[in-house]
């Protein structure tokens, strides 16, 4: 039996430890916010928060993050007020919005890690985000604007 | 040839306009109202409209009707359905905006409701082909101009006063003169009673007290859901005692399954089943490839079970596919002459007695569209009855075939239908949707069919490939006197008919023979291809190869004259008038030719416009290079400048985008940004990286490592949008399409400019580093 806590509560597994995070998230907890986009790490789709570091689910297991805090996007904020989900929405960035969580959970980790990211720091550390509606210009705005305070 | 501009016409579903039949209990109950009356609804006629749209010979043309897309409850909370599909453009928020607008209605207190796949009751719903604001901008106007009438004439009913003294403003019915008011909420279950007035003598709104059309004040109705993770997609719908399945099919179109081997797949701890799916031979439009599905209590346990299985295809006739083979055969056919499709003038006699012919041969692969959520839908069938949630961008279009493909009456289907993680026209065909049915009615049970990305990549409908070849002859001056344009790429018809060979009117009619230059002699010319894979919509189409090829043409004439790209990309756009190509059935997005006439006064503005405000000229520093580019797409005209940076390893980098697009009369100027900001994107994606290539029938990419696409590193780093004001009539035109075609050829004109480089085939690759 694993047990794991997300966005603090407690949850236990007794399945294939193997599996991925992002499995265990969507279809055994049933917390559909963090996304699969390509099951490799190539995407950011499923970027979730593991004690304080953005992770990218699909290649976590289960068994990885057995005893260690994790928190998703419906763990970010308790009403989504976060300052980086409320600079996207100042700055409208979403087009289709399948790839905006794991957009913002890696923007959180980074403002976490980097309070006031330059222009080529918010580049580099977003780049492992892909957004396929093109919405870069205003992700990195918005990552800005969170970072000097909306 | 078939005239395929739409899928489903091919079947025969064209039905121009009709009379609703929509019966009253249906009508009541989609109102939530009770008590009334219920009229035929008025189908949109000519007189009732400013201009004509080809809205009316889509498959169940529109519904002009309040009673089926606006209900108003006791509290005075005003429902408006979306009836088209929301991938991205911000379609569900504009149309019912458009609504809200006429109807005076507080947005704040505006609810939009998804149409489930329905086209008797709301008419078309096919979300493609850029058609959405231009379809249904004046039907919504209507719609919500009936709806304010109608609680305006309770009103006056009410206050016993004549309806020409009571207006609506900002969700109240007034009557100025005795300074009473009443509430959309207070009137509502009246308003329900009231006769819905003919389009002929509707007032709507001057545009001038507009509080919303134009503004781009309003967020998007999911925005808040969105940045939550509450929002829900296709992948995310969840019934109780789902199983999970995914399914390994054939890896090359057309080859079937001859045997497998489920033993290893079944001992993966939470797979329950492996089990064969149904497929049709090739091809057969949307209808499933076939397979093997494995069944599990989760994606991750049917992910690991489908690489456990052993499998044994037959590839069939495409075996041995190959895109080297195939690129020269293509190559090949774009110098022979091929069928002609538009001739003026003598292109053969003008081309040998020109001065100067200058040839360019560009080629452009296939591309896939890797939507960021893949192909995925849920099933839930019972006997003769299924329920689909499914992100499609052809809810009708699917409930056809889910009801053909079970064998069950259309009206035993109900297709949900969810938000698109992307669409780009790979969720314009359904057959996910169609294994997800397969699969529930085999297992009794809902399921849910989740594509991988390598599935994505591996067994989708493709953007075509395709050889362009222009020939330009110039006289002694320099004027271009000569134009001929062969065009060699399999067909999207190929996925519908066996033996297709020549490109659909819809596809020439896509940059080809409705180029808009002003040369004397012409000859457009679309030499056999034949397909060896499915081929599909993607956003944009044909356009991007034929916009690579014209706009990359003009500035190889300005680079032998020695004159600038776009004073050169102006004298051939020529004098300000209508084209009129001489071309059989010219396809025109199936818009009239009288409201979208080709226009090169308006190409010409977008040239001008975008040149000055993107400084066309400007000195830029050493190593880098502006380009330009012009493309009528969509009804709509759009102009781009890119400027390149190169640096002497090779690497090349964008740092600013400016593009302007006059699309006529527009709804939502921020989501026109939105949207042109991600075309640039997409279009550096095909340009730098985009290519789907086959060997021994299979396709060799499988995720996002070897079929890239832009990451914020190298994506533009500043993209800038002007938007045309409109005229006062002028009929709305296509967004989500129109932007992609410029992108490619303005930024390898800008890579000339930069490098003196000319890259004729895409994608750029390594071509820079050499
Ligand atoms: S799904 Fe995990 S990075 Fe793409
Ligand atoms: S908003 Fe569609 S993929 Fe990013």
């Amino acid at each position: 039996m694993i047990k794991v806590k997300i966005n603090g509560q407690e949850q236990s597994w007794d399945g294939d430890p193997d599996l991925p995070l992002l499995w265990f998230l969507r279809d055994e907890t049933g917390l559909t916010g963090t996304k699969y986009g390509c099951g490799q790490a190539l995407c950011g789709a499923c970027t979730v928060i593991v004690d304080k570091q953005a992770v990218r689910a699909c290649i976590t297991s289960v068994n990885d993050v057995a005893g260690r805090e994790v928190t998703t996007i419906e763990g970010l904020h308790p009403n989504g007020d976060h300052p980086v989900q409320k600079a996207w929405r100042q700055v409208n960035v979403p087009q289709c919005g399948f790839c905006q969580t794991g957009q913002i959970m890696q923007a959180a980790a980074l403002l976490m890690d980097n309070p006031k990211p330059s222009h080529d720091q918010i580049r580099e550390a977003m780049s492992g985000n892909i957004c396929r509606c093109g919405c870069y210009q205003r992700i990195e705005n918005a990552v800005h604007l969170a970072s000097t305070g909306v | 040839m078939n005239f395929i501009d739409n899928p489903r016409k091919i079947r025969g579903f064209e039905k121009h306009v009709r009379v609703e039949k929509v019966s009253r209990r249906s009508i009541l109950k989609g109102l939530g109202i009770t008590g009334g009356f219920v009229l035929a609804a008025p189908v949109m006629s000519r007189q009732a409209l400013a201009y004509e749209t080809g809205a009316g010979k889509m498959p169940h043309g529109v519904v002009v009707d309040p009673r089926v897309f606006v209900s108003v409850a006791p509290d005075g909370i005003v429902t408006i359905v979306g009836h088209r599909s929301e991938m991205g453009t911000g379609v569900r928020t504009s149309l019912p905006l458009i609504v809200a607008e006429e109807m005076e209605a507080d947005w704040s207190r505006v609810k939009v409701q998804q149409a489930h796949g329905d086209e008797v009751k709301f008419g078309n719903q096919d979300t493609d082909g850029s058609r959405s604001t231009r379809h249904y901008l004046m039907p919504m106007r209507q719609i919500g101009a009936s709806a304010r009438t109608m609680l305006e004439q309770a009103a006056a009913k009410r206050w016993g006063v004549p309806a020409t003294e009571v207006k609506t403003v900002n969700h109240e019915v007034v009557h100025s003169a005795s300074g009473r008011k009443l509430g959309f909420g207070e009137l509502a279950a009246d308003a329900a009673k009231e006769s819905v007035p003919s389009i002929e003598g509707l007032k709507l709104k001057d545009p001038k007290d507009f509080r919303y059309l134009g503004k781009g004040q309003v967020g998007i109705v999911d925005l808040h859901d969105i940045t939550t993770g509450k929002a829900r997609y296709g992948a995310d719908v969840r019934l109780p005692g789902m199983k999970y399945a995914v399914i390994a099919r054939p890896p090359v179109t057309g080859g079937k399954l001859v045997s497998f081997d489920p033993e290893a797949a079944l001992k993966v701890p939470g797979v329950e089943k492996v089990m064969k799916v149904q497929g049709w031979p090739w091809p057969s439009k949307f209808q499933p490839l076939g397979g093997v599905a494995v069944i599990a209590r989760n994606t991750g346990a049917a992910i690991k079970g489908r690489d456990a299985l052993k499998l044994v295809w037959d590839d069939g006739p495409n075996g041995k596919y190959d895109s080297v083979a195939y690129r020269k055969e293509l190559e090949e056919a774009s110098r022979k002459p091929g069928l002609v499709l538009r001739k003026e003038g003598d292109a053969d006699a003008a081309l040998k007695g020109a001065d100067k012919v200058i040839v360019g041969e560009y080629y452009i692969p296939h591309l896939a569209h890797v939507s960021m959520e893949p192909p995925v839908a849920v099933a839930d069938v019972k006997g003769d009855k299924a329920d689909i949630w499914a992100p499609v961008q052809s809810p009708g279009g699917t409930r056809d075939d889910v009801a053909k493909t079970l064998g069950i009456p259309e009206g035993n289907v109900t297709v949900n239908v969810t938000l698109l993680g992307g669409g780009f026209g790979r969720k314009s065909k359904c057959d996910f949707a169609l294994e997800a049915a397969l699969l529930s009615k085999e297992l009794g049970a809902p399921v849910k069919v989740q594509w991988t990305r390598e599935d994505d990549i591996r067994n989708g409908f493709l953007h075509t490939v395709s050889a362009e070849r222009i020939e330009a002859g110039l006289d002694k001056s320099g004027k271009v006197i000569a134009w001929r344009h062969r065009s060699v790429a399999p067909s999207i018809a190929s996925t519908f008919a066996a033996g297709t060979v020549h490109q659909a009117p819809f596809e020439i009619g896509m940059g080809l023979v409705d180029m808009p230059f002003e040369i004397a002699n012409i000859s457009c010319e679309n030499p056999e291809a034949a397909a060896h894979t499915r081929i599909g919509w993607f956003r944009s189409v044909s356009n991007i190869p034929r916009a690579f090829a014209v706009q990359s043409m003009v500035s190889e004439i300005a680079q032998a004259t020695g004159r600038d790209q776009k004073e050169t990309l102006l004298a051939l756009i020529g004098s300000p008038r209508i084209v009129k190509p001489e071309v059989k059935d010219l396809w025109n997005y199936g818009e009239p030719q009288d409201s979208y006439p080709i226009d090169t006064a308006r190409l010409r503005k977008v040239v001008e416009l975008v040149a000055e405000k993107g400084e066309w000229g400007r000195q830029v520093p050493k190593g880098h290079g502006l380009g330009i580019a012009v493309h009528r797409s969509f009804v709509s005209y759009i102009a781009t400048i890119v400027e390149v940076a190169v640096d002497d390893k090779g690497k090349l980098t964008v740092p600013r985008v400016d593009t302007a697009i006059d699309c006529g009369t527009y709804v939502n100027p921020e989501r026109i940004a939105s949207q042109i900001e991600g075309a640039a994107i997409m279009g550096l994606s095909l340009a730098k990286y985009g290519e789907i290539s086959f060997k021994d029938g299979k396709v060799q990419q499988k995720n996002f490592d070897d079929f890239q696409v832009v990451r914020m590193d190298d994506s533009p780093v500043v993209t800038n949008v002007y938007i045309v004001p409109p005229g006062p009539d002028t009929p709305p035109s296509g967004v989500g399409e129109p932007g992609v075609p410029p992108f490619a050829p303005a930024l390898i004109n800008a890579i000339f400019a930069a490098t003196g480089k000319r890259i004729r085939s895409l994608p750029i690759g390594k071509q820079l580093e050499a």
